[in-house]
C-alpha cells in the first residue's frame, strides 16, 4: 500500500514522488488534494495532486521540504511506502469554458498548478501560465507546463531567468485588464494575496487554492476554517478553491502560523534524530 | 483461583460499592485513567447485591440486552471468566461500555434495588468482567478464527454503530469490512473520548476481538470520496450501513472565533487523542494549550476538553449559558472534572472574542444569562442580562457546543434522502437507497455510545433480514 515507485528532485527541497494508490488514482479530479503521514508518528499534512494515471494505479504530489513532516517525507525513497494516505479530498477546480485564463503558481505551488492548468487548456479555455521561481535553478516542471498550456512565462526573482521579479509584478507589467476573464492562484499566502489585491478592479474571476493547517479533512475538526465573504467556511470540504477577491488571506497567514514554534522544535528534534543538517543546507 | 460457590444468597442492604480512583492531585499531571476499577472484594459485595430478579428489568433496559443478571451471578459465584463469557453473547466491548456506557441511564435506572437501597453498580461490574478477561485470561485472545463465506457486507465508519453491527454480522457468516476515513480505528471512540476515561489499549484489544473473527477493517478510505456506494455495490457488498458519526462541529458564530487559540473541541479532542500531542514532541502534532483555557458548553465534550487542559496545567473553567443542574454532561464527569479543579462559569456565554496584533487569543468578552421560561428541549431558556457584558483574559478558547453529521458521504450521495444533514430512516435503520442503512450520530445528531450501538445492532438485523430474502 502507498509505495512510491518514482521519486524526482525537481529543484533544491522540492521533490516529486509517484505513489502506488490506485483508488485515488481512478477518483482524482485536478484541484483535489489528498492527506498523508510519512509515518505512524507523523502529523497528517494535506498535499495537492499534481497528477494521477488511473492506468498505472499511482498518484503524484510534490513537496517542499520545510518542516519536519515534509522532511520526512523528503527523505523517502522508491520502494518505501508511505504509512498513510487518504482521499482525494475537497472539490475539484472550477472549469470555466471557452475563456481566456490566466494561472499563476509560485514556488511548489507551480507544480499543484499544472493539472488545473491542463484541464482548463482540455475544457477549451486559452490559457496563460505565469510562474514564478526564486532563481533560474529553482525553476520547476518546465517541459511540463510547456505541453499543457498555451503560453507560459517565468519570473525569477534574481532575474536569472525570463522576467526579473515575482509573477504578480510579471502580470502588472505585461498584462492588462480585460486580458483575462477567469484565473487560479496556488503558492504562498502573500503571492496569492497580492495576485488578489492587484486584479481587484480587473472583472477577473480568480480562484485561489488554499492551504490552511489540517487534521482529518473531511469537515470534522473544523482546524482549516478561513473567511470567505465574511462567512466562515472549511477549506476541506467547502474549498480547497476559493474566490480570491473575497478570501482574508491575513487571517489564514495567522492561522497558518500558529504553530510555528512547536513545527521548529519538532524539525530540530528530526534533524538531530536523522542527521539533515548537512544535506538540506545545499 | 476464586472457588465456584453455587448459591449465593442476594443482599441489597449492603452499601454499593463506589469505583476506586486516581487521586485527584495524581491525576492533574498524568495521563492515566481516572477509575481503578472495582476490586475483587468489592465485587464479591456488589454482586451479591443483585436481587437476581425473576423479571429482570435491567435486561430490557440495555439498549444491548446484556444478560445482566446472569453475568452478575457468575461474578458472585467467583467464575469471573463465565460472566465475561455472558456478556460476549451480545457484546464483545464490556471493556469499552464499562467505561462510557451511560449505565446510570439504562440498567442502574431500571434496578429493582434502586426501589429502596442504590442500584447494583452494573458498569463497574461489566468494567471487572472485562478487565479480569483481558489482564487475567489470555486464552481470550485465542478465540477461533472464522472464515466466513455468506454475502458481503460493508460498515462505514468504525465507532460503536459499526463495530457492533461488525460483530453481529460476522457472527451470522457475513463477510464484513468496515471502512474508516482517520488511520485508526474507533472513530468517536479514538478521537473524542480521552485516554484518561477508555485507555487505548482497551479500545485496541476490543477491536481486535472482531478481527480475529474475520473482521476486515480499511483505514484512510472514505466511503463518498476514497469509493462511492456505487463503486462498492459493483464490487460485490451486496448490502451498506453507514454510521460516519457526528463529525460538523458547530461555530459560535461571534466575532473573533477563527483567532489562534481557539478551537473546536474536535479539533482540541483529536489534536489530544488521536494525535496525541499530550506526547509531542515525541508525537509530531502539536496543541495550543494556554496559560487559561475557556471551553465553552455543558456536554461531555466540554467535560473532556476541560480535563485535558488541566493536565496542561492551564488554569480552566467550563463556561454555560445555564445552571449545573442544566448541564448535560454525565454527573460522574462533572464531579471528576470538579474534584481536578476545573472550575465552572455559569450563566454566562461569550459574545467576542480580542486578539492581540499577532491574531492570538487574549481577551474573551461575556454576557451574564438569567433563566426564562424552559425552551423546546424543556430546559429553562437563557436570556442575556443587558448591561452585564464584562471582560476576562484567556489565551484558549474549546468551543465544546455540539455538532451535525458529517456531509462527506451524502455529498456524494445527493439522492440519499436527509434531513437537517441527518440521514433519513425507517425505524429498521433503512435509508431511502435500497440494501443502504444507517445509524449513530449520522441519524441522531449528537448522541450516544450505547445508543449508536443498538442502532447498529438494529441495522445488522435489518441486513440480515434483507439479505436473507425476507424483504426490506
Amino acid at each position: 500500500m502507498n509505495r512510491i515507485v518514482a521519486k524526482r528532485a525537481l529543484a533544491p527541497q522540492i521533490t516529486m514522488f509517484e505513489i502506488e494508490a490506485p483508488r485515488l488514482a481512478r477518483r482524482w479530479r485536478p484541484g483535489q488534494f489528498l492527506i498523508l503521514r510519512p509515518t505512524s508518528d507523523s502529523e497528517r499534512i494535506p498535499l495537492t495532486f499534481v497528477d494521477g494515471n488511473a492506468a498505472r494505479g499511482t498518484i503524484t504530489i510534490a513537496v517542499q521540504a520545510i518542516g519536519a513532516t515534509t522532511t520526512q517525507l523528503s527523505r523517502l525513497e522508491p520502494g518505501d511506502s508511505i504509512a498513510d494516505l487518504v482521499g482525494p479530498l475537497g472539490e475539484a477546480a472550477v472549469m470555466p469554458k471557452d475563456s481566456r485564463v490566466v494561472v499563476l503558481g509560485g514556488g511548489v505551488g507551480v507544480a499543484e498548478l499544472l493539472p488545473v492548468a491542463r484541464a482548463y487548456r482540455q475544457a477549451g479555455n486559452h490559457v496563460t501560465a505565469l510562474c514564478g521561481a526564486r532563481s533560474d535553478s529553482y525553476r520547476i516542471l518546465d517541459d511540463e507546463l510547456k505541453t499543457a498550456v498555451d503560453v507560459l512565462e517565468w519570473a525569477t526573482d534574481d532575474g536569472t531567468f525570463g522576467f526579473h521579479g515575482n509573477v504578480v509584478q510579471m502580470l502588472l507589467a505585461k498584462y492588462k485588464p480585460g486580458d483575462f476573464s477567469e484565473g487560479h492562484v496556488i503558492g504562498p499566502i502573500p503571492m496569492m494575496k497580492a495576485a488578489a489585491e492587484a486584479t481587484r478592479e480587473w472583472g477577473l474571476h480568480l480562484h485561489a487554492s488554499l492551504n490552511p493547517v489540517m487534521i482529518d479533512g473531511t469537515g470534522m475538526c473544523g482546524g482549516c476554517r478561513v473567511t470567505v465573504g465574511g462567512q466562515v467556511m472549511f477549506a476541506c470540504v467547502d474549498g480547497p478553491e476559493f474566490d480570491a477577491h473575497k478570501t482574508d488571506f491575513d487571517e489564514l497567514a495567522r492561522r497558518n502560523r500558529a504553530y510555528r514554534s512547536q513545527e521548529q522544535e519538532s524539525l530540530e528534534r528530526h534533524t538531530c534524530r536523522i542527521g539533515l543538517g548537512s544535506t538540506n543546507a545545499d | 483461583m476464586a472457588t465456584v460457590n453455587p448459591r449465593p444468597k442476594p443482599n441489597p442492604k449492603l452499601p454499593r460499592q463506589a469505583l476506586p480512583l486516581l487521586e485527584p492531585e495524581k491525576r492533574s499531571r498524568s495521563f492515566e485513567e481516572v477509575a481503578l476499577g472495582f476490586t475483587e472484594d468489592q465485587v464479591k459485595i456488589e454482586a451479591l447485591r443483585c436481587l437476581q430478579c425473576q423479571k429482570p428489568t435491567c435486561i430490557d433496559a440495555c439498549p444491548l440486552h446484556i444478560d445482566i443478571k446472569r453475568f452478575i451471578l457468575r461474578l458472585a459465584e467467583g467464575d469471573y471468566q463465565g460472566a465475561h463469557d455472558v456478556i460476549s453473547e451480545q457484546s464483545p466491548f464490556p471493556g469499552v461500555c464499562g467505561r462510557v456506557c451511560q449505565h446510570e441511564l439504562f440498567c442502574e435506572d431500571a434496578c429493582i434495588v434502586a426501589k429502596k437501597w442504590d442500584p447494583v453498580a452494573i458498569g463497574s461490574l461489566e468494567r471487572f468482567a472485562a478487565d479480569h478477561a483481558r489482564l487475567r485470561k489470555p486464552e481470550l485472545h485465542s478465540e477461533v478464527v472464522s472464515q466466513p463465506g455468506g454475502p458481503k457486507v460493508a460498515l462505514v465508519g468504525s465507532g460503536p454503530a459499526s463495530l457492533i453491527a461488525a460483530y453481529d454480522l460476522i457472527r451470522k457468516g457475513y463477510q464484513v469490512s468496515v471502512f474508516e476515513a482517520l488511520h485508526k480505528l474507533g472513530g468517536v471512540l479514538a478521537y473524542g473520548i480521552p485516554n484518561f476515561r477508555l485507555p487505548r489499549t482497551i479500545l485496541h484489544e476490543e477491536i481486535a476481538r472482531l478481527q480475529r473473527l474475520g473482521v476486515e477493517f480499511f483505514t484512510d478510505f472514505i466511503v463518498g470520496k476514497t469509493a462511492t456506494l456505487d463503486d462498492l455495490f459493483e464490487e460485490g457488498y451486496q448490502a451498506i450501513f453507514i454510521g460516519t458519526g457526528a463529525g460538523l462541529p458547530f461555530l459560535m458564530g461571534i466575532p473573533g472565533e477563527n483567532l489562534v487559540g481557539v478551537y473546536t473541541a474536535n479539533e482540541y479532542l483529536t489534536r489530544i487523542n488521536l494525535m496525541e500531542a499530550y506526547k509531542f514532541p515525541e508525537a509530531d502534532t502539536p496543541v495550543r494549550v494556554g496559560k487559561i483555557t475557556y471551553v465553552i458548553g455543558g456536554g461531555n465534550s466540554a467535560m473532556d476538553a476541560a480535563r485535558w487542559s488541566k493536565r496542561f496545567g492551564s488554569d480552566t473553567s467550563i463556561m454555560f449559558r445555564r445552571g449545573r443542574a442544566e448541564l448535560r454532561a454525565r454527573l460522574e464527569e462533572i464531579e471528576h472534572a470538579e474534584e481536578e479543579g476545573v472550575k465552572f462559569h455559569f450563566l454566562a456565554v461569550p459574545v467576542a472574542l480580542h486578539g492581540d496584533e499577532h491574531g492570538h487569543l487574549k481577551e474573551m468578552e461575556c454576557i451574564e444569562m438569567e433563566l426564562g421560561e424552559p425552551d423546546e428541549s424543556g430546559r429553562p431558556r437563557p436570556v442575556p442580562k443587558p448591561g452585564s457584558n464584562f471582560r476576562t483574559p484567556v489565551d484558549t478558547v474549546v468551543m465544546a457546543i455540539g455538532q451535525a453529521p458529517n456531509p462527506t458521504l451524502q455529498k456524494a450521495v445527493p439522492q440519499l434522502i436527509t434531513k437537517r444533514g441527518k440521514i433519513v430512516v425507517n425505524e429498521e435503520g433503512a435509508t431511502n437507497l435500497p440494501n443502504v442503512f444507517a445509524g449513530g450520530d449520522v441519524v441522531r445528531g449528537g448522541s450516544t455510545v450505547i445508543l449508536a450501538m443498538r442502532d447498529g445492532r438494529a441495522a445488522a438485523d435489518a441486513i440480515d433480514k434483507v439479505l436473507r430474502g425476507e424483504g426490506q
